[in-house]
C-alpha cells in the first residue's frame, strides 16, 4: 500500500474548509454590494450583534455532537436577559454577581433538560421543547411581561468602547476555549465519541449519561450568557429576547458542516456558520431590504449554503 | 450467450485517496459455478465486489456481465444486469415483514394498492423454492435470527431475478449448523443455475463448495485455480506469501491462583451460571448463537443487570454496576459486534484505539497519542494508512485489530473476548492468537467466546458449553473435541 502523497491538494483543501470559503466569498460579495459593509463601524456592529448567536450556536453544537438537540436555547436567552436585568435593577446586585447568578440559573434549566434526556429516556427534541416553553414562561412571569430597564454603569459596560468592547473579548476567549476543549481534552473527545456510537463508548467504561447531561447544561449556560449580552446592548431585559434563535443556531451548526446525527462538527466551523447567517442579515439591512422578504431570502440562502456544504464534502458512497 | 463467462472483470484498479486498493485485478467467473474469492484482510475483496455491485466506481478496467459491457455502474444498473451482492450488514428493514422485505421494490404488480394476499403468496413461493417454506412471510424481519435474515436477503435477490449472487463473508455470523444449512442452500442455488461468488476466511468451506478460487493479495491479482487441484497449504501460502506452520501457536502459560469465580448467576437471559477462572488460563465458552454466552459476560462486565448470584474476584465479592466499575477492577471486554458495539466508525483510528485508555477529561497530547497508537498497532501487525484515517476505511480484519488494540492499551487482568477472530484472515488470526497467548503468559485470565469449534479446541485450556441460557457442561483440555462440543451444545 502506497502512502498518500503529502503535497497540496486543492480539492481536499476545499472540502476541509468549505464553511470558511463560503464565509470569505460572502464577505467579498457583501463588500462589492455595499460600500458601507467594510467599515469599522459596520464590522464592529456585526461582532457585537453576533456575539450572542455565536455562543448559543457553540453550546448547541456540543449537544448535537453528543447526539442530542436543544430547542430551549432561545427561551433560556430570554431568562438570561430578564433575570440579569431584574437582579441588577430590582435587587441591586453588582452586575458581575448578577451575571454569574444568571448563568447558574441558565445552567439549571439545562440540567433539567439533561436529566430528562439522560435518565428518563425522553428524547432531546421533546424534553427541550418542554424546557423551551417553561423558560419562556418564566421570563414573562418574572418581568410581568414588561421590559426591565438596566441602570447605566452596569451591563452597558460590556459594550463600552473605552473597555475595548468586553463582549467581543469574552466571545473570542470562549470560542478559543471551546474549540480547544473539543480538540484537546478528554471531555471533548468523549462528547464526540458518544455521538458516534454511545454503546461503544459505554462499553469502554464511560458513564455516557453524565456527559450527555453536561452538554445540555453547557448549552443553556451559554444561552443565558448570550441573553445577558443582548440585555447589555439594548440596556433592557425583555422576555421576547431570543425568539426563534434556536432555529438560527441549528442552521449555524448545519452550515458549519456538523451532522445532526452527532459525532461530527467543529466549534470554529460553527462560528463561521453563525457569522454567515449574521452577514446575510447585515448585508440585507445595508441594502434596505424590508424585513419579511429578508426571511425568505435568508431561508433560501441557508438551503444554498447547506447544499454547497453537502456538494463539497461528498465522499464515496459507502454501503 | 457468446462467452462462457458470466462475469468478466479485467484490469480493475481502484484507489482511495493515496491508498491503492486494487491494481490491475481480474475476476472471471464461468456461468453456473461457485467461485471463491479469498485473500488477507485488506486484500481488496470487498472493494472488488462493491465495484461489481456498482456501489463504488472503478478507476480503470472493464466489466462485462454476460458478454455485455456494464457502462453505467450504479447499484440499480447492476441489479438490472442480474448481479446482487449480499453484504454482511444486511440491507433489510427490520420493522417490515418478511414478505414486504422480499418484494420491497415491487410490492404490487400493477395497481396503486398492495394486494397483501398476493404479496404473501409470492413471498411464500419464493421461500419454498429454496426450501425455507417454514418461515412465515408475516413475521417482522427484526425478530428473526441472523441466519434467517440472511435467507430473507437471499430471497430478495432471487426475486429480482439475479443470475449472480455474491456473498461477502456470509458465515462469519453463523453457527456451525447454520453454516452447514447455508452451504447446502448455496449448492442448491448452483443446481438451479445461479452463479455464486463466495468470500470467506474459512478455508474448509471453500473446499466444500467452490469450483474455482481466485486469490488476491494486497490489491494485486495472484491467480485463479481449480479447487480440486490445490491443497489448503498451497492456498495459504498464495494468500499470505509465506507458510504458516501452525495456526494455533504454542503457549507456555502456568496457571496461577483462582482469580474469578461466578456463582449461580441469574439474569433475564441466563440461569444459574457458575464457573471459575485461574490466572494465566484461557477459558472457552462454546454453544450456539443465543445460548447465553454473551449475556453471561455482559452481566459480569456490568452491562446487563444481574438478578442474583455472586461474582468473586481475587477472593473478594464484587458488585459491578457498570462497565466503568469493571474496567477499574482490570476487566476488558471485546464485544462481538464491532460495528455496533466496538468501534466509532466515523472517527479516526487514533481516537478509537485510545478510547479505553483515555481516562481523564483533561488535556490530550495528540503527538504522544499518535506515537503510542502507532507502536501499539504495529505490535499486532495492523495494516492502515494513517492514524488519522477513519476506522471504516479499514478492511474488516484490521477493524477488528483496532477494536482489540484499545484493550491492550490498558493494564487488564482479565480479558473477555467475544468472537475475537470474526472476519479475520488466517495470518491475522495467528497474530491474534499470539496476542492471546502473550496475555495468558503474563498471568492474565482470558475468556474466549467463539462459535468456531476449531478455535475453542485449538486455543482453550478448558471450555464451558451453554445451551438456552444454562451451562450444559464443562470440558477439560483432553475432552475438547468437536463431538463433545456439539453434543453439549445441542443437548443430545
Ligand atoms: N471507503 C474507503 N475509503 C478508504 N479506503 C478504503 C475504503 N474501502 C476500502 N479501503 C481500503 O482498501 C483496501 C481493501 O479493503 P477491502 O475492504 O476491500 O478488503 P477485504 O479484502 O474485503 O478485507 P477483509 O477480509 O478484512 O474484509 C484496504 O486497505 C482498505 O483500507
Ligand atoms: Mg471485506
Amino acid at each position: 500500500m502506497l502512502a498518500a502523497s503529502k503535497k497540496f491538494n486543492l480539492k481536499e483543501f476545499v472540502i476541509n474548509n468549505n464553511t470558511f470559503i463560503i464565509l470569505v466569498l460572502l464577505v467579498i460579495v457583501s463588500s462589492i454590494l455595499s460600500d458601507n459593509f467594510l467599515t469599522t463601524m459596520n464590522l464592529r456592529n456585526i461582532a457585537l450583534q453576533q456575539a450572542g448567536p455565536i455562543l448559543v450556536a457553540i453550546g448547541l453544537l456540543y449537544v448535537i455532537l453528543a447526539g442530542g438537540i436543544d430547542l430551549s436555547v432561545g427561551s433560556v436567552m430570554a431568562v438570561g436577559a430578564t433575570l440579569s436585568a431584574i437582579l441588577i435593577t430590582d435587587i441591586g446586585l453588582h452586575f458581575t454577581t448578577a451575571i454569574g447568578l444568571t448563568v447558574v440559573v441558565g445552567m439549571l434549566f439545562g440540567l433539567f433538560t439533561g436529566v430528562l434526556v439522560a435518565y428518563t429516556g425522553i428524547q432531546g427534541f421533546v424534553a427541550s421543547l418542554a424546557t423551551m416553553t417553561i423558560a419562556r414562561g418564566v421570563a414573562f412571569v418574572i418581568t410581568d411581561g414588561r421590559p426591565v430597564k438596566v441602570e447605566s454603569g452596569t451591563l452597558d459596560l460590556l459594550v463600552s468602547k473605552d473597555l475595548f468592547f468586553p463582549i467581543i473579548i469574552i466571545t473570542v476567549a470562549l470560542i478559543i476555549l471551546f474549540a480547544s476543549i473539543q480538540k484537546y481534552t478528554g471531555y471533548g473527545r468523549k462528547v464526540v465519541a458518544i455521538g458516534s456510537n454511545e454503546t461503544a463508548v459505554q462499553l469502554a467504561g464511560v458513564r455516557t449519561k453524565q456527559y450527555i447531561m453536561s452538554t445540555y447544561a453547557l448549552s443553556a449556560s451559554l444561552a443565558a450568557l448570550a441573553g445577558v449580552f443582548i440585555a447589555a446592548r439594548s440596556s433592557t431585559g425583555s422576555a421576547t429576547v431570543g425568539t426563534g434563535q434556536e432555529l438560527d443556531a441549528i442552521a449555524a451548526v448545519v452550515i458549519g458542516g456538523a451532522s445532526l446525527m452527532g459525532g461530527r462538527g467543529f466549534v470554529l466551523n460553527t462560528v463561521a456558520g453563525a457569522l454567515i447567517l449574521g452577514l446575510i442579515g447585515n448585508i440585507m439591512n445595508l441594502m434596505a431590504v424590508p424585513s419579511y422578504p429578508q426571511d425568505i431570502i435568508k431561508g433560501v440562502i441557508i438551503i444554498a449554503a447547506v447544499l454547497l456544504q453537502i456538494a463539497t464534502s461528498k465522499k464515496e458512497r459507502t454501503i | 450467450m457468446s462467452s462462457n463467462y458470466i462475469i468478466e472483470m479485467n484490469h480493475i484498479s481502484k484507489h482511495f485517496g493515496g491508498v491503492k486498493a486494487l491494481k490491475d485485478v481480474q475476476l472471471n467467473v464461468a456461468r453456473g459455478e461457485i467461485h471463491a474469492l479469498i485473500g488477507e484482510n485488506g486484500a481488496g475483496k470487498s472493494t472488488l465486489m462493491k465495484i461489481l455491485a456498482g456501489a463504488y466506481t472503478k478507476d480503470e478496467g472493464t466489466i462485462l456481465i454476460d458478454g455485455k459491457e456494464a457502462t453505467v455502474s450504479t447499484p440499480k444498473a447492476m441489479i438490472d444486469m442480474g448481479v446482487s451482492v449480499i453484504y454482511q450488514e444486511f440491507m433489510l428493514a427490520p420493522d417490515l415483514t418478511v414478505a414486504e422485505n422480499i418484494f420491497i421494490d415491487k410490492l404490487s404488480h400493477s395497481s396503486l394498492f398492495i394486494n397483501w394476499k398476493d404479496l404473501k403468496k409470492r413471498a411464500k413461493n419464493q421461500l419454498e423454492k429454496i426450501g425455507f417454506g417454514h418461515i412465515d412471510p408475516n413475521t417482522k424481519v427484526g425478530t428473526l435470527s441472523v441466519a434467517y435474515q440472511q435467507i430473507v436477503e437471499i430471497c430478495k435477490c432471487l426475486a429480482k431475478d439475479s443470475k449472480v449472487l455474491v456473498f461477502d463473508e456470509p458465515t462469519a455470523v453463523l453457527t456451525h449448523s447454520e453454516t452447514e444449512k447455508l452451504l447446502k442452500l448455496i449448492k442448491k442455488l448452483k443446481d438451479d443455475g445461479v452463479t455464486i461468488v463466495y468470500i470467506s476466511h474459512r478455508l474448509e468451506e471453500l473446499f466444500k463448495i467452490s469450483d474455482k478460487i481466485t486469490v488476491l493479495k494486497d490489491g494485486d491479482y495472484v491467480s485463479t485455480v481449480k479447487t480440486n487441484e490445490i491443497s489448503k497449504e498451497q492456498l495459504v501460502t498464495m494468500m499470505v506469501g509465506r507458510e504458516i506452520e501452525q495456526l494455533f501457536p504454542d503457549r507456555k502459560a502456568v496457571f496461577g491462583e483462582e482469580m474469578l469465580q461466578v456463582n449461580n448467576l441469574h439474569t433475564k437471559d441466563v440461569e444459574n451460571v457458575s464457573f471459575h477462572l485461574r490466572k494465566g488460563e484461557v477459558l472457552g465458552f462454546s454453544g450456539l448463537v443465543g445460548s447465553g454466552r454473551t449475556e453471561t459476560m455482559r452481566a459480569i462486565f456490568g452491562v446487563d443487570r444481574k438478578q442474583s448470584g455472586d461474582v468473586i474476584y481475587c477472593g473478594e465479592k464484587v458488585s459491578i454496576k457498570n462497565p466503568k466499575a469493571a474496567i477499574k477492577l482490570g476487566f476488558g471486554f471485546l464485544p462481538e459486534d464491532r460495528k455496533k458495539q466496538g468501534l466509532l466508525l466515523e472517527q479516526s483510528i487514533r481516537i478509537n484505539t485510545t478510547l479505553v485508555s483515555l481516562k481523564k477529561n483533561g488535556y490530550i497530547n495528540h503527538a504522544n497519542e499518535k506515537t503510542f497508537v502507532q507502536s501499539l498497532l504495529a505490535q499486532i501487525a495492523t495494516k492502515y494508512g494513517s492514524t488519522e484515517d477513519n476506522v471504516n476505511s479499514l478492511s474488516g480484519g484490521n477493524q477488528q485489530k483496532v477494536a482489540l488494540a484499545k484493550w491492550l492499551a490498558i493494564d487488564c487482568k482479565l480479558v473477555i473476548l467475544d468472537e475475537p477472530t470474526r472476519g479475520v484472515d488466517v495470518g491475522a488470526k495467528t497474530e491474534i492468537y499470539k496476542i492471546i497467548n502473550r496475555l495468558a503468559e503474563n498471568g492474565i485470565g482470558v475468556i474466549i467466546i467463539s462459535s468456531e469449534m476449531s478455535e475453542i479446541i485449538g486455543m482453550c485450556d478448558r471450555a464451558i458449553v451453554m445451551r438456552e441460557g444454562v451451562v450444559t457442561g464443562e470440558l477439560s483440555k483432553n475432552e475438547l473435541t468437536e463431538n463433545n462440543l456439539i453434543k453439549l451444545a445441542m443437548g443430545v
